[in-house]
């Protein structure tokens, strides 16, 4: 009996025991189920998502920065090139300890504190998870160990880049400027220009002179890659490739001899000369003292040079050409002359007498020759560059006639030049005036104000490259160009070239009379006047005026060089074109604190002139110069 | 020639046919698939093949071992793997924030392994001994060896070894028949205790478990795994993307690809008809050790044979809920797949069993 109900509780165990594995069969088959919903869920509901997200994880599109156009000078001479080299680059985002890997790294390679401060500052002012050069210009057996340290180095990386060099140094760095980094307020410009897109992967913009304001022709279009990257980042293979174009080159009208001859002669002095080619606009040479070495501030310029660069009295970042203003002086007086003539207020013939002084409301109003220059009609008046003759002529001319003449010759306006930052100058007149000041009793225009106005001085200031274009429109018989730097733009593909055509802003309605003479005039002044010394023996002709600007009045005193400190002396001018006949080139110079424009800035315009005309070097240039004196 | 039939005769004598072609086409699948989750790297495939002929040797020894022995071997097991789970809680080796390793000599064990088998061979022994006699309180005192191994294991921590033997020693325990009502109020009680377990789990653990609610809350963290072996799943389509081709796969994205996170790589690049296949071939094994259970001789093999089935199921649903997204990031390989001799090893030992308690001469038992 009871083994019976054994038996029996055996196999009721045995039927419950295969009901529950029957209930875990059942489990197994709905969590399968459960499982297989899923995989449809996600590979065929769901499958154009995760195949969109598979892509995106998969495809990176990499900009590829074209190559920069190069800058050339007139005769081919290279201004602005690029060159390849190694650089090593830390993306801050990838690295934790900055510090310690920068430690790290100075054991494998060189690292200067002047490298760790430039990175700190690049630093600073990135925006994103870009990488920082901390290196740049690896020798080849840097790259080459730090090949082998790679490993240890997560975040760090070799890259070969193209660098922007210029390899005249300072030489025209005024003209060529320099490119730099992208900052955030370039950015912020690119984005609003809408050429932001352009821009992914460029690192670097022009940022002064003509790498500025041709930045468009310059950076070329930028290409893309479709890669294929790794979930690390790395780029396994390219998918499709659409090639940069690289930016155009420029020519520029200037000449780079040219150019360093003018700079050289400078010598020490502070200064800015622009010769401009007068048929067309052109600027063969455009020069401001001192300069500095533009390849400073391509990778960011370390804190070191920034200081003493930006901190120097004798302000070498100032494009003193394009921005500085300063009185004309007396080589304002042709101008003035032409004024005359062209109004009827003189006649060539008229004479004045010049007691060395000209009074005027119980003020005497004085000229540099003591005592005058006796009986001066106007061509000895330009010769000779009598004070008294213009004190006078302003004085009937009246100062809005003055300003309504100048104002044709470019005097207070911007040129247009194409390099950004142009300063205005100042024309002056009575609406000037009146614009100028805001206190009423300022407002007013005085009739003795208008004195010192006929001499170049009082109220006027002008940019050299005024100066300059005033004297090219002149020599160019009243026709005036707009001044420019770049001659050609050569498409990079191509290599066609496309001018930048000469524009005539306007002729300058003048009888050929008038202006024949005071041409004629200006070439007295180099034979037989103030510019006769530097000019003597000259084997051309050529017209010039000099000028000499006061840096401050000196209330009926007499003006003693010497005993003025060096900052307030005089700025020394000279304009001049050369040859008379047909002139192929015509300058403005000055020199900062110079003192008489016949001493200092004649013999800069000589050295030019000699240069452009004749082929002829500067002694100081003349390979194997024999020692005789210094240059004169 | 007799002899040489002799042989074979001899040598398939204790090895189960059916169990054998489902799990070597799931190994097969398994080689095929390392080779392109290992980036054509031959040597990983020939040392998982390696892999594979030592624990086939193991399972074949295994499968000749008759299931009474099995059953004396229980208890020094058991009580080896507590010895060595305590052990290692006081002397392990640590690696990777977990302390699971133990030095012995030349080599280190992880002795949570041998308890994926040594805990239901122990439980489905103690219930076999008290058959006849079957009390609540015997179910008290198999829960009590389980959950002493369990405790240890996921607090070295390994989440997934101690998923593994809670389900492996849960099986036993509702084939021995553990009454309904109990389980009903296990599941209220473990719903009440669920902030407990919360409070004892390590910080990754919590973290891999709201990252399971919401993977896109940390994408390059702890939902990264998930995210991108969802990607690869999703993007293999209908047809899957081909063999060596799932850029998931072949571009880093996807972690731990060779071992745990291999079904990734399989259906990125075979796609759903490729995951109803291998759905397939576990239905095979785990039917076949249904069948083979179904009809074990007694109590000791019916649970054996039936916890060790349920738990290679648990393994493949677990290994592949996680790479679909829906069970969160446990360290649980799919079975007879993903790279990894140790596993390997454990799971044809399983087999080798099922092959045993098949094969030998059903003793009625009196």
């Amino acid at each position: 009996m009871k083994r019976r109900v054994e038996i029996r509780n055996h196999q009721r165990e045995l039927y419950y025991f295969r009901l529950r594995l029957a209930i875990a069969a059942g489990f197994v088959l709905t969590l399968f189920a459960l499982l297989l919903g899923r995989f449809v869920y996600l590979q065929v509901v769901q499958y154009e998502h995760y195949r969109t997200q598979a892509e995106a994880n998969r495809i990176s599109i990499v900009p590829v920065v074209p190559n920069r156009g190069l800058i050339l000078d007139r005769n081919g001479e290279v201004l602005a090139h690029n060159y390849s080299a190694y650089t090593l680059e830390i993306t801050p985002g990838k690295v934790a300890d900055l510090e310690a890997t920068i430690d790290a790294l100075a054991e494998v390679v060189d690292v200067a504190p002047k490298d760790r401060k430039r990175f700190r500052k690049l630093l600073d002012e990135s925006t994103s998870f870009e990488s920082l050069p901390i290196r740049t210009l690896l020798s080849d057996v840097e790259a080459a160990r730090f090949a082998a340290n790679r490993f240890r180095f997560p975040g760090v990386e070799i890259k070969a880049r193209l660098f922007r060099h210029y390899p005249r140094g300072e030489s025209a760095s005024h003209v060529v400027g320099y490119i730099g980094r992208i900052n955030d307020r370039d950015l912020e410009k690119l984005h609003e220009d809408g050429e932001y897109p352009n821009y992914r992967g460029s690192d670097y913009i022009g940022k002064v002179g003509i790498e500025q304001s041709y930045e468009r022709e310059l950076h070329g279009i930028t290409g893309f890659e479709q890669v294929e990257v790794d979930a690390g980042g790395r780029a396994v293979r390219t998918l499709s490739r659409t090639p940069p174009v690289s930016g155009n080159n420029l020519t520029l009208a200037l000449d780079a001899r040219l150019q360093e001859v003018a700079e050289q002669a400078f010598g020490g002095n502070r200064g800015a000369l622009v010769a401009i080619e007068p048929a067309t606009g052109g600027v063969l040479a455009f020069v401001s003292r001192p300069g500095f070495d533009p390849n400073l501030f391509v990778e960011g310029i370390d804190p070191q040079n920034w200081e003493a660069l930006n901190n120097s009295l004798d302000r070498p970042l100032n494009n003193r050409a394009l921005r500085g203003v300063y009185p004309p002086g007396s080589t304002f007086k042709p101008y003035m002359a032409l004024a005359a003539l062209e109004l009827g207020k003189r006649t060539i013939h008229q004479t004045i007498s010049d007691p060395g002084y000209f009074t005027f409301g119980g003020h005497r109003f004085r000229d540099s020759k003591p005592g005058g220059h006796g009986i001066v009609d106007m061509y000895k008046s330009i010769v000779a560059s009598s004070d008294t003759y213009y004190y006078m002529l302003a004085n009937d001319l009246g100062i809005d006639a003055i300003a309504g003449f100048m104002r044709q010759f470019g005097f207070g306006s911007r040129t247009g030049v194409d390099i950004e930052g142009e300063s205005e100058g100042v024309l002056p007149s009575q609406e000037w005036k009146q614009r100028r000041f805001r206190k009423p009793e300022q407002q007013k225009w005085y009739a003795g104000e208008t004195i010192s106005i006929g001499i170049g001085q009082g109220y006027n200031a002008y940019t050299p490259i005024q100066l300059a274009q005033a004297v090219a429109t002149l020599a160019n018989d009243g026709v005036m160009f707009r001044p420019h730097l770049v001659q050609f733009v050569e498409r990079s593909g191509s290599g066609e070239r496309r001018q930048i055509e000469p524009q005539p802003t306007r002729t300058v309605p003048l009888k050929p009379q008038h202006l024949e003479f005071v041409k004629r005039a200006m070439v007295g002044v180099n034979r037989e006047g103030t510019g006769a010394r530097a000019f003597a023996g000259a084997e051309y002709v050529s017209g010039g005026k000099t000028g000499t600007a006061q840096m401050f009045s000196m209330k009926g005193e007499k003006y003693v060089e010497s005993r003025v400190q060096e900052r307030l002396r005089d700025h020394s001018l000279f304009i001049a074109f050369a040859p008379a006949e047909e002139p192929k080139i015509a300058l403005a110079v000055l020199v900062e604190n110079g003192g008489f424009g016949a001493r200092t800035a004649a013999p800069i315009a000589r050295q030019v002139l000699d240069y452009y005309l004749l082929g002829k070097l500067p002694r100081a240039m003349q390979p194997q110069a024999e020692d005789d004196d210094a240059t004169d | 020639m007799p002899l040489i039939r002799r042989l074979w005769e001899r040598l398939i004598l204790h090895l189960d046919g059916f169990l054998l072609f489902a799990a070597g086409l799931l190994m097969l699948a398994g080689l095929v698939v390392l080779y392109s989750a290992a980036d054509a790297n031959l040597s990983r495939v020939t040392g998982q093949a390696v892999n594979m002929a030592v624990a086939l040797a193991i399972m074949w020894l295994m499968a000749n071992v008759p299931p009474q022995h099995l059953a004396r071997m229980a208890l020094p097991l058991y009580a080896l793997g507590m010895g060595l789970l305590i052990a290692v809680a006081l002397f392990g080796e640590v690696s990777n924030g977990a302390r699971r390793w133990l030095y012995v000599g030349v080599t280190r064990i992880q002795p949570s392994e041998l308890m994926k088998l040594a805990v239901p061979l122990m439980l489905a022994w103690y219930f076999d001994k008290n058959e006849a006699t079957l009390r609540l309180r015997d179910y008290a005192v198999a829960a009590a060896l389980l959950l002493a191994p369990l405790l240890l294991i996921f607090r070295q921590p390994d989440l997934g070894t101690a998923v593994l033997i809670a389900a492996s020693g849960f099986y036993v325990l509702f084939l021995a028949g553990l009454s309904w009502r109990i389980m009903a109020g296990l599941a209220v009680a473990g719903a009440a205790a669920a902030p407990v377990l919360w409070s004892l789990m390590h910080d990754y653990q919590r973290r891999r478990i709201l990252t399971l609610l919401d993977p896109t809350q940390d994408p390059l963290g702890a939902g990264y795994h998930t995210i991108q072996s969802t990607i690869a799943v999703g993007s293999g389509g209908i047809a899957g993307k081909g063999w060596l081709k799932g850029s998931q796969t072949h571009l880093d994205f996807l972690p731990e690809r060779t071992t745990d996170f291999i079904f990734a790589v399989y259906s990125e690049e075979f796609g759903l008809i490729g995951n109803l296949v291998l759905l397939i071939l576990y239905l095979l094994v785990i039917g076949r050790g249904i069948v083979i259970t179904a009809n074990a001789p007694t109590f000791f093999t019916r649970l054996m044979a039936g916890s060790i089935t349920l738990t290679l199921f648990t393994y493949a649903f677990v290994n592949m809920g996680m790479v679909a997204g829906i069970l969160p990031v446990v360290g649980v390989p799919l079975p007879l797949v993903s790279y990894g001799g140790t596993s390997m090893v454990t799971l044809l030992l399983g087999l080798g069993m099922l092959m045993s308690i098949q094969t030998h001469p059903k003793l009625v038992k009196t």
